[in-house]
């Protein structure tokens, strides 16, 4: 499924979109089908998948640990297409990883390895907008969104040059720093929303880890929050996860509907 | 714009939140590097605190034995044991023109994180050093001397606990911090503008041997020797002379205990000699990798050069003829650290014996000229402990 359609579809219904991080893979392969379908039922709309990458530069010590324990268990590129189109949902999913790994598959495999597996959308957080134009042109002509990152350090006039190479969704980096869970959702998140115009969806990451910050997030204008390292630390807890997943799930996307 | 590329090297490969403040850093680089005010206090940092220049010493017992003139360029003699502080002196003095209050850096053997304290202490930082947690251990004394210099060690458990997994961290504490922090890299890698801003800062000693050797030899050397990890000593040894086409430079990268691989593993750091195009921490270059573009673990007894990756411009240069890449293994590297300090009272750095090493191997064959000019770049009395264990099979 395009993103824009699911976009499309909850904004009608008035709702924002939970977009629900895991690392492929962690703890092991086989577990992995299960775990989107746990936050499939609690009521996530888009699932991004990570390809686990060696050094993840851009990650805090939650997500890497997860990218460790994935590529122990034998997780690599072949293996997650193959995971991904033997995957039987009905949402959107985007793949999240590192240049590297799409570099050496050759940026014309992969893109289409992505969409033959399923994949509408592509996250590189290595990737800044100015080294991106061959993955960009891949991306186009092959129908995936190739998503970019907006911080709160992001100039008026690079968040212009980025919404013009943007498409699906863009997202919207809450706060300086790593990705990992955090207790508080600051007011930099209203700010960089305020200064984010587009008709592009918005979703926000980084720090956010049950409804009531969700629904704060939405408030301020996101269109959609996106959450990873929660889920992530109920996976590493190894401790009844499909269930607590889908109960976080269902307690974020509560936060998503706005009144 | 992205960086200037070396080749289809270089760029800037870092997530956005970095992308303004790399711009803010290219902006004051540009308006300072030529600044009268900034050079002078660069140059009385270098002569007075550094101790610059630093002699080219003609190693009267190793050429004869060898049968070449050799000639070493004393980076040993620097203030802190090694070239390194050429660099961080440069950096530590462009954050505070740029006004900043905190210094980060990544260290491997931690020759690195004590040039870093130095240069900060000096200038009134807040200096903060990631080392890999394995390096804090094989390098305690080291960890000591910064922290007698103020600066803050983060042992970082991540990863391997190597100098990859510390660049990881120092990049992510930079992430977190970029308003008030610069980020101090130690060598000629990362996204643009550091693999220039460094060689530039550390071509002080190629300008040198230039001036000196005109002097002692009126004429140029046949070959320039360095080793190489990341690449600054060798880059700045070589840049003066990259024109000068009948000067050929030899980088010699760490063979390890062999160029072969286990799992997840190379048991040598010759990303120049064996690696691929690929990228890694901010920059295109050569690096060590799997099939799948996995970065693997790096290898060498010396903890300077155990690197998976190399500067861009090195690459290129490699790329297009215009320098020769060597390897000297663990062995060779402990060979020529025992016989240049028997040969000539001076105990070279681990990193540094293995350019001595492959002038040893390689001088009688002819291929290296009768004018040979080694980079001595650090002292090795850092390693003592170190050689000391292995040489009694501990």
């Amino acid at each position: 499924m395009k993103l824009s359609t699911k976009f499309n579809e909850l904004s009608s219904r008035n709702e924002a979109a939970l977009l629900a991080y895991v690392c492929a893979g962690d703890p092991n392969i086989e577990a992995t089908p299960a775990i989107v379908d746990a936050l499939i039922k609690g009521g996530a709309d888009i699932i991004e998948l990570g390809l686990p990458f060696s050094d993840p530069v851009a990650d805090g010590p939650t997500i890497q640990e997860a990218s460790e324990r994935a590529l122990e268990a034998g997780m690599d590129p072949d293996r997650y297409f193959e995971l991904v189109a033997s995957l039987d949902v009905d949402v959107p999913l985007v793949c999240m990883t590192y240049y590297n790994l799409i570099f050496q598959r050759g940026l014309d495999k992969f893109v289409t390895d992505c969409v033959n597996s399923g994949i509408s959308g592509l996250i590189v957080p290595d990737l800044p907008a100015e080294e991106s134009e061959d993955l960009a042109r891949s991306c186009s002509t092959n129908g995936v969104d190739l998503i970019f990152l907006i911080a709160p350090v992001t100039t008026d006039e690079r968040i212009k040059m980025l919404l013009e190479k943007s498409s699906g969704f863009v997202y919207i980096v809450s706060r300086l720093g790593v990705t990992g869970a955090r207790s508080d959702v600051t007011d930099a998140t209203a700010q960089i929303l305020s200064r984010v115009k587009t008709d592009i969806p918005k979703a926000v990451g980084f720090g956010i880890s049950n409804g009531e910050q969700a629904s704060k997030v939405v408030a301020a204008g996101a269109d959609g929050v996106i959450v990873g390292s929660a889920f992530v630390d109920i996976i590493a807890s190894g401790d009844n996860v499909n269930e607590r997943l889908e109960e976080l799930a269902h307690d974020i996307k509560s936060g998503c509907k706005v009144d | 714009m992205s960086g200037p590329k070396y080749g289809k090297y270089g760029g800037q490969f870092v997530p956005e939140i970095l992308m303004p403040a790399l711009e803010e850093l290219e902006e004051g680089y540009e308006r300072y590097k030529n600044d009268p005010e900034f050079l002078k206090e660069l140059d009385y940092y270098l002569k007075d605190f550094a101790g610059r220049e630093t002699p080219l010493y003609h190693a009267k017992n190793m050429s004869k034995r060898y049968g070449v003139k050799i000639y070493l360029k004393r980076e040993d003699l620097v203030h802190g044991g090694a070239h390194k502080l050429n660099n961080t002196i440069g950096q530590a003095l462009l954050a505070k023109y740029m006004g900043k209050t905190r210094l980060v850096a990544e260290t491997g053997a931690g020759q690195h994180g004590t040039a870093t304290a130095m240069a900060g202490t000096n200038m009134g930082f807040q200096t903060h050093v990631y080392m890999g947690a394995k390096d804090t251990v094989r390098q305690r004394m080291n960890v000591y001397r910064m922290e007698l210099m103020g600066a803050e060690v983060h042992p970082v458990e991540s990863g391997s606990k190597t100098l990859k997994d510390a660049i990881n961290e120092a990049l992510r504490d930079w992430v977190s911090n970029v308003e008030d922090t610069h980020y101090l890299i130690g060598s000629v890698v990362g996204p643009h503008p550091y693999p220039m801003m460094v060689r530039d800062f550390q071509s002080v000693i190629g300008k040198e041997v230039k001036q000196q050797i005109m002097e002692k030899e009126g004429r140029y050397p046949d070959s320039i020797v360095a080793c190489t990890g990341g690449g600054s000593n060798a880059m700045g040894i070589f840049h003066s002379f990259i024109e000068e086409k009948d000067v050929k430079l030899v980088a010699v990268e760490a063979g390890g205990s062999g160029m072969k691989y286990t799992k997840g593993a190379a048991l040598h750091s010759a990303s120049l000699s064996v690696g691929e195009e690929g990228v890694l921490q901010g920059a295109c270059t050569r690096i060590l990798q799997d099939k799948h573009g996995q970065i693997l673990e790096s290898s060498s007894v010396s903890a300077g050069l155990d690197y998976s990756g190399v500067g861009p411009e090195l690459a290129h240069l490699s790329d297009i003829g215009r320098l020769t890449p060597r390897v000297a293994n663990d062995d060779m590297a402990l060979k020529a650290f025992h016989e240049l300090s028997l040969m000539e009272g001076i105990i070279p750095a681990l990193e540094s014996s293995h350019a001595v090493a492959h002038v040893m191997e390689a001088a009688e064959s002819g291929e290296l000229g009768e004018l040979v000019v080694i980079n001595l770049s650090g002292r090795g009395d850092k390693d003592l402990e170190a050689v000391r264990k292995i040489d009694r099979g501990e």
